[in-house]
């Protein structure tokens, strides 16, 4: 009797290497067929791609051993053949990428600022962080730490937005934009599905309006008109005129977003909710928000990775941010010609940001998965 | 409305748009009394006890509750629904939170009860509901008949005077539903004023102080359970009867 209850183990076949060679790559000839051609591109491509960003690539000196100052000392011009990217274009202007044209002398500012940024948003993407609500009290004061530490105050020296650019202005205009938009976007989408009839339609018209102009036309807006609605005297920084623009942008999508989350929770929890004696705010604060929001995490990822990348949008306006600053770097006449490498490291930056932001939300989806089963009813 | 009702409703009328839903229905409920509602679905027995708590609004007649009338004006609903539990047939745990936090939610942001406090109240109630070795799984860890006895915890850690269940048993696989009931019965016993709307008529003989049988929107005939099942008055309560005791 025994051996009909003992569990076998399964066919050699299906298992180990080769098992998923032939489940996953050769399981038909169509498959085959694409699987080959797949491997002959990469076989192709791969290496010379390493090749000519690494091996072949000169960083701060040429093959002669000389250090790059110009474009016609790398290796690339010397010996189109042979020679791969010329880093030193990045290696040179580095300051300016991350910090634009702020003072040398007070750089410090901007790197304490980058470093505290780090303490404050780490342990609010993880929950199980040591000490997480001590540090969360410092996440909710870090805005205004780094708001007088980036544009002086209390001693500092004044550092005009003007001088600020590169990295930085992308991380001020995608942290701002994402952290601000966040809880605007929750009003509105509560708004928006609010029994009160000036409420909702409010909500409606100004998610509608927002969405339905492109962000250029909003930084224009930023730019231009916000001036006019300001009392006479009160002279708006540029760099805040621009993030009021994003900032109104990014909440209507983010407040479509939620609402989204918000249309799948069960009428059952609003009930359920009222019927204990939780008021307006209590329900949707503790019991509606936080499964909408658990739903809404890959879309919200989502447009904030959309906001990210479209911040490159406000050299429109003049601001000089990351992109900005690579095509400036590409009008200077020492360096005329070496787009491949700015726009490379430039993409290679922002690919950082985006696919670590992507990778966290894979990571919250498959937590909040397996730790709470919501699938179950 | 007579002197020892805690509930009372007088000639309340609702409509779902067009579709009259409850027509000139009225019950009076004593303190502690027993009520179980039946009748053939879309009969409003439903509608009718989620009037009470205001998660239905009525648009005629009067709904008093332990000495509140229910009208637009919220906070008297509020102070209603601190008065009264609900049980519902989907149970409505709230999904992310675990057992425990299902259960001290309210009386934490309700009653501003400081979290201790609220946490030893959570066990006592898991406690009379039986399963405090749950406290501190997920909904989605347990079997409908757990976590409907969590939604009952949940209710009665309110204190409520009166509890309404809305079919808490139509949802359960039959093994379950003692469980559940047990849960009801240990309540009655113990004096709460209930209102149950339900088709476990084993658990209305033993439990009911008093039968409603309601049919398309209006209450039909009351009258204490042995009279009720055994001599109807009605002609549509025999049919009900026999329609749901003979299968």
């Amino acid at each position: 009797m025994n051996e009909i209850t003992e569990s076998r183990k399964p066919p050699v076949a299906t298992t180990g290497i080769l098992g998923w060679l032939r489940m996953n790559l050769f399981s038909n000839w169509i498959n085959s067929l694409i699987s080959l051609f797949v491997l002959y591109i990469l076989i192709q491509f791969v290496p010379w791609i390493l090749n000519w960003t690494i091996f072949a690539a000169d960083f701060k000196y040429n093959f002669n051993g000389e250090q790059i100052i110009n474009r016609e000392m790398c290796s690339r011009v010397l010996d189109p053949e042979n020679g791969g990217a010329c880093w030193a274009i990045i290696y040179v202007r580095f300051y300016q990428f991350m910090y634009g044209f702020y003072p040398r002398d007070e750089v410090w500012r901007v790197n304490l600022s980058y470093a505290m940024l780090v303490v404050a948003v780490v342990p609010l993407l993880f929950d199980k962080f040591p000490f997480r609500k001590h540090f969360l009290k410092f996440t909710y004061i870090f805005p205004i730490i780094a708001f007088f530490l980036l544009n002086g105050g209390f001693g500092l020296e004044s550092v005009s937005t003007n001088k600020w650019g590169g990295l930085l202005v992308t991380l001020v205009l995608g942290c701002t934009g994402i952290a601000l938009a966040f809880p605007l976007g929750i009003v509105l989408a509560l708004g928006r599905r609010s029994n009160l009839p000036v409420i909702s339609t409010m909500c409606t018209l100004f998610i509608e309006f927002i969405r339905g102009v492109p962000l250029i036309t909003l930084l224009f807006f930023g730019m231009v008109m916000l001036p006019l609605f300001l009392p006479e005297g009160v002279n708006m920084d540029g760099l805040a005129r621009v993030l009021v623009a994003v900032t109104l942008f990014q909440s209507a999508y983010m407040a479509e977003v939620i609402r989204g989350g918000l249309q799948a929770i069960p009428q059952g929890q609003y009930e359920a909710a009222r019927s204990i004696g939780l008021s307006y705010w209590q329900m949707n604060m503790k019991v509606v928000l936080p499964q909408a929001i658990r739903i809404s995490i890959p879309s919200i990822v989502n447009t904030s990775i959309g906001l990210f990348k479209d911040t490159t949008l406000v050299i429109i306006v003049g601001l000089l941010d990351l992109l900005g600053i690579g095509r400036g770097a590409l009008a200077d006449t020492t360096w005329l010609g070496l787009a491949y490498e700015v726009y490379f490291f430039v993409s290679l930056v922002f690919f950082i940001f985006t696919f670590a932001m992507s990778r966290y939300s894979l990571y919250l989806e498959k937590k909040l998965k397996t730790g709470i089963n919501m699938g179950a009813d | 409305m007579s002197e020892d009702s805690i509930i009372s409703l007088q000639n309340v009328n609702k409509w779902f748009g067009d579709f009259h839903v409850l027509k000139d229905v009225d019950l009076e409920v004593k303190k502690k009394e027993r009520i179980v509602v039946c009748g053939p679905s879309g009969s409003g027995k439903s509608t009718m006890i989620r009037c009470i708590n205001r998660l239905e609004e009525h648009q005629e007649g009067t709904i008093i509750v332990d000495g509140i009338e229910l009208t637009g004006n919220l906070k008297n609903i509020d102070s209603v629904r601190k008065e009264v539990g609900m049980v519902f047939q989907q149970f409505n745990l709230f999904p992310h939170l675990s057992v425990k936090e299902n259960i001290t939610l309210a009386p934490i942001w309700v009653k501003k009860m400081p979290k201790a406090e609220a946490e030893e109240l959570a066990m006592q109630q898991l406690e009379i509901v039986k399963i405090p070795e749950q406290a501190d799984k997920y909904p989605g860890q347990l079997s409908g008949g757990q976590q409907q006895r969590v939604a009952i915890a949940r209710s009665l850690a309110m204190k409520p005077n009166i509890m309404l269940f809305d079919e808490p048993t139509s949802a359960l696989d039959p093994e379950m539903i003692k469980e559940v009931l047990d849960v009801m019965i240990d309540l009655a016993e113990g004096g709460m004023t209930m209102i149950v709307v339900t088709h476990e008529m084993g658990f209305a003989k033993t439990v009911a102080d008093r039968m409603v049988f309601m049919d398309e929107g209006r209450i039909v005939e009351q009258a204490v359970p042995e009279k009720f099942f055994n001599n109807p008055e009605s002609d549509r309560t025999k049919l009900f009867l026999s329609q749901i005791l003979n299968h």
